[in-house]
């Protein structure tokens, strides 16, 4: 089997001809993923882009992306496979009389009556897949161990069926906001990342790549601004999301360089808490000789 | 301790593996050893590596450059380390096993042994003055100057090499002194005066800007040099374990330098940092806290037959019952009142608590909060509708009515108030729980009233942050107390109150 990637330099470059700007961490990671054969395990802040890094790999991979969105109650018929019964009903009465039971029987639980769903298709796909289970930290403790047969042996095993093994190895991202800890078996599977708000340089540059018309002074002005009010204690720390959104708003707005002014108008683009809010605007007012004087 | 032990035989397999693709065989094999020093050594610090992540690791690393130390570093961290909390432990303990060590770094001969051909790190790319050799004949005046310049610019390559000469020269480090690296990075720092160099920063910058500085561009600029000087210092700490590593070894630095994992730490003797990853840590806990509640309320035992349901049910099916139909459990919401001891003995752990409280009272609709130290007032509504915790434990801590008579604790006293004033709202859904060290300074402990309140609420959990064996001794009285509870914990750490929370369900 060939790899997909050539080196880790080599990931990064194309991650970043998609417009996704790794560090080398990541790079880093996906390449390994993809020489071990081993799912990744995504784990950071809401909004620094682990979903993106998914669709990313898929579009430099060329691959099908097959999402799987999880959420609290989600079960074996909605990730896995079902069996098509309103289909298997049709069967046994069009059969009428005339044939024996046992052929029906083994014709009933074949292929033909199998739903697949998300993780079934992944293993069972014939082109080139890529398998993101999105925010698996949603998931009951109980139902993560549907997913522990598919990541490390890439295969579903159905009783009436048999195991269907992957026809190829799929690249798998998992992506978890950590609401919760996960389970220890399934960590034990997956390689770790861990996505943290980037640091200046790179969000600068996320910013310039991602937001068309956007100037190198004002790029780095934004990036400035973030990372400062990132370091306040706020409920909700702005996400690279929103950050984007903030700089196209500037764009919009005309804006060249953030003044005291323009930033508390704008502000609410960044931050969705009343009381968050309260303290970037107060921040950005106060006079920081207030803090010398302190300081000396 | 028997995972260790595959660790060792380990090596053999990969070994063959390596050789193929890197070629650079004939490293192999100390490699290989120093890997499985260093994962026993992950062991030894608390984070739970598997024997699979153990072969992950050793598979990762066939796959990487060798020579590449950040994809080293990063090979290794995803394959075992599996929780971002970990993460700080794995650095150090993978800076003092893997960290560039040779013998420029010996303590000795550092001013005379170094040459800019031995230079390790950088050479002079970005520094005028060429490399750390030149820089020993500089006069402190000078250094201070070039430092100030190198942070001004961002050179990260100067910085690096400044790192060392002030090492060099301010920490003072003699070989095989037992000191830890603390003394000698408080050595370093006191004489570089970072402080000071900060509003030189702020000055400079002030002078060359074409106008004033608003306040806005003026805090981003201090966030910049700050962010700066970060970075010097963790060079400073970096260069000095290097140094330390030199000297004394790799193991032993590895134990000096070994830390509690923040699931850990002592509540009671959590640093500041240690306790704002603390507050983090809570959020996720309370949420896992409500889920589980909640979850027992819908999965739980199904309700009594419906039969009516039933019957209509049974319409589709000719008459026959065959599905038959539930009444949905409908258990009360759960109810807490959560009693907690504020008093100086335990004041660490109280902020904490306060904390704690705020969290649960996000996550459940009927939370009722109190605080004593011999008096006891109710706290509640300091906590509804407050969106920064940090208000609200100020309003309680000095808006509370706590004090009665000498503001030593006496849950004699406060557990009569409780009892007289709310004990006609604990009911059969209450679980109360009760936090505090049980030390009640000799006071009578009114232990009746716990009796009574666990008669009438559903369940009565007390919560201790100290250590079982200091239970019962002195004026702790918490064996007393605790015969009348339906469970008594010790919890001094996240992973205790993690392994309460458990239990509770």
């Amino acid at each position: 089997m060939g790899f997909r990637f050539e080196d880790v330099d080599g990931v990064r470059r194309s991650l970043a001809d998609a417009n996704y700007l790794a560090d080398d961490g990541i790079a880093g990671i996906v390449y390994l993923a993809d020489r071990l054969g081993k799912p990744i395990l995504v784990e950071g802040p809401a909004g620094t882009g682990k979903t993106q890094l998914a669709q990313s790999v898929a579009e430099i991979t060329d691959a099908r992306l097959i999402r799987l969105q999880c959420y609290e109650g989600l079960d074996e018929s909605k990730a896995l496979y079902e069996w098509n019964y309103k289909k298997q009903l049709l069967r046994i009465q069009a059969s009428g009389d005339d044939s024996g039971w046992s052929e029906i029987e083994d014709d009933l639980f074949s292929e033909e009556f199998l739903l697949t769903r998300p993780l079934l298709e992944a293993i069972r796909a014939e082109d080139r897949v890529l398998l993101l289970v999105d925010e698996v930290d949603r998931l009951e403790v109980e139902t993560e161990a549907l997913l522990l047969e598919i990541l490390s042996e890439y295969q579903v095993s159905i009783p009436e069926l048999g195991t269907v093994a992957a026809t190829q190895v799929p690249l798998v991202f998992l992506t978890s906001n950590a609401t919760r800890e996960l389970s220890e078996a399934l960590k034990r599977r997956c390689l770790y990342l861990y996505i943290d708000y980037p640091d200046l340089e790179r969000e600068r540059e996320i910013v310039l790549a991602k937001v068309p018309g956007v100037d190198a002074n004002l790029a780095d002005q934004v990036a400035r601004i973030v990372r400062s009010i990132r370091q306040l204690d706020l409920k909700k720390s702005p996400s690279v999301s929103e950050t984007l959104d903030w700089a196209r708003t500037l764009v919009l707005l005309g804006i060249n360089k953030v003044d005291a002014q323009s930033a508390t108008d704008t502000v609410n683009i960044l931050l969705k808490y009343r009381t968050d809010i309260d303290k970037a605007v107060k921040e950005f007012a106060d006079r920081p000789d207030d803090l010398v004087d302190d300081g000396t | 301790m028997t995972a260790p032990e595959p660790t060792r035989s380990q090596p053999m397999t990969v070994t063959e593996q390596a050789e193929t693709p890197a070629g650079g065989s004939h490293e192999d094999t100390p490699l290989l050893d120093l890997l499985s020093g260093f994962i026993i050594e992950l062991r030894q610090a608390g984070l739970p590596v598997s024997l699979t992540e153990n072969l992950d690791a050793m598979e990762a690393v066939t796959h990487i450059p060798i020579e590449d130390r950040d994809a080293f570093k990063y090979a290794l961290g995803a394959t075992l380390v599996k929780n971002h909390s970990h993460w700080r432990a794995f650095e150090v303990v993978f800076e003092v096993y893997f960290s560039m060590r040779g013998d420029e770094y010996t303590l000795d001969e550092v001013v005379e042994g170094e040459g800019p051909e031995g230079e390790p790190g950088p050479p002079g790319e970005g520094s005028p003055q060429g490399g750390g050799g030149a820089m020993s004949g500089l006069t402190p005046e000078q250094l201070a100057e070039m430092l100030m310049k190198a942070l001004m610019n961002g050179d990260q390559a100067m910085l690096r090499a400044l790192a060392r000469q002030a090492v060099m020269r301010y920490a003072g480090m003699e070989p095989g002194r037992p000191v830890g690296g603390t003394y000698y990075l408080y050595r370093t720092l006191r004489n570089l005066d970072l402080d000071g160099v900060l509003e030189g920063l702020m000055d400079a910058a002030r002078e060359e800007a074409p106008e004033d500085l608003t306040p806005l561009e003026e805090r981003l600029e201090r966030d910049e040099f700050s962010d700066r000087i970060e970075q010097l210092k963790q060079e400073i700490e970096a260069e000095i374990r290097r140094r330390l590593v030199a000297d004394r070894g790799v193991e032993a630095m590895a134990r000096t330098l070994r830390k509690p994992l923040p699931e850990d730490v002592d509540f009671m003797h959590a640093s500041r940092e240690e306790m704002a990853d603390l507050k983090k840590a809570i959020h996720p806990l309370t949420r896992k806290l409500a889920v589980r509640l909640v979850r027992k309320r819908r999965h739980g035992r199904k309700g009594s037959l419906d039969f009516r349901n039933t019957i209509r049910h049974s319409l589709s099916y000719g008459g026959v019952p065959a599905e038959p139909k539930f009444r949905f459990p409908r258990p009360a919401k759960p109810e807490i009142m959560v009693v907690a001891d504020i008093s100086g003995s335990v004041a660490a752990f109280a902020r904490f608590t306060l904390h704690l409280v705020y969290a649960i009272s996000g996550q459940f609709s009927k939370v009722r909060s109190f605080v004593f130290i011999d008096g006891l007032d109710e706290v509640t509504r300091f906590f509804e509708g407050v969106e920064d915790i940090g208000e609200a434990v100020h309003r309680v801590n000095t808006e509370a009515d706590v004090v009665w008579v000498d503001g030593h604790s006496d849950y004699g006293h406060a557990f009569g108030v409780f009892w007289e004033r709310f004990g006609r709202d604990v009911g059969p859904k209450t679980t109360v729980m009760i936090l505090g060290d049980a030390r009640n300074n000799y006071h009578a402990s009114q232990s009746w009233l716990l009796k009574e309140m666990q008669h009438k609420a559903r369940k009565v959990y007390w919560l201790n942050p100290e250590p079982r064996a200091y239970w019962d001794t002195g004026d702790s009285i918490v064996g007393e107390y605790s015969t009348h509870c339906e469970g008594t914990f010790e919890v001094r750490n996240l992973r205790q109150l993690e392994a309460f929370v458990e239990k509770l369900v």
